[in-house]
């Protein structure tokens, strides 16, 4: 298992091999990246800052992972999140999963990533042409994570 | 001691970063903490961390108002969180 917080961007295909070559048991990966989209409520966002708490950050990824682990027979994961600033188009975020067959790695890793939205402390402010805000949670993020 | 913590927009409203001091002994739960913060820095206080909104950690631990603190604690008052 990997947990990253970290300002510098990450290589997926890197990212991909590393999980490939941790277990020789791996029939499939599965992996999300989250990308600063360049529009947000028809604003033209021009950067993205982003803030954690460090500690309560890294342990409760751990306990996200440790629930799918509990859910679904997973063999690696591995999360990344960036932090600081990052420019629209930049990567933000990178869960994979690796796992006997497709399905389990399919949705461990869409559980992670709804539990890392809604339970992982972060915070995105938005920087674009009227100034900057803070970002406000989604309800329909709430959701996703309920379905579970 | 108890360290206090405040993260985000929480941070920007209150304008302080982290707070360290003695619980007061008559300081038992989150709730009576917030009680304390407002008396000690006035109603804007009060205001921004009473909503119901604001998320509470103790310990790095998702926590309710009703939560009991002890000397030691490590105590974060922050809004909904938007990651990933």
């Amino acid at each position: 298992m990997k947990i990253s917080i970290q300002q510098d961007d990450f290589d997926i295909a890197e990212e991909s091999r590393l999980l490939r070559e941790s277990n020789s048991n791996t029939g499939a990966i599965v992996t999300f990246s989250g990308l600063v989209r360049d529009l947000d409520n028809e604003r033209k966002v021009e950067s993205l800052i982003l803030e954690h708490y460090p500690g309560m950050t890294e342990s409760s990824l751990e306990k996200i992972i440790a629930q799918a682990q509990g859910r679904w027979s997973i063999l690696d994961v591995t999360v990344i999140h960036r932090i600081g600033e990052l420019q629209a188009g930049e990567q933000i975020v990178f869960v994979a999963v690796a796992s006997l067959h497709r399905g389990e790695a399919f949705s461990a890793c869409e559980f992670i990533m709804d539990f890392l939205k809604t339970r992982a402390p972060f915070w995105k402010k938005c920087l674009d042409e009227n100034g900057e805000s803070w970002v406000e949670a989604k309800s329909t993020d709430e959701d996703a994570s309920a379905r579970w | 001691m108890i360290a206090v913590h405040f993260f985000a927009s929480i941070r920007e409203a209150l304008g302080v970063e982290h707070k360290t001091f003695d619980l007061p002994k008559d300081v038992e739960t989150v709730e009576q903490l917030i009680t304390f913060l407002a008396q000690q820095h006035g109603g804007t206080w009060s205001e921004i961390l009473g909503k119901g909104s604001v998320m509470v950690a103790v310990n790095h631990e998702m926590a309710e108002r009703s939560a009991r603190l002890q000397a030691g604690d490590e105590v974060a008052f922050f809004p909904p969180v938007t990651g990933g």
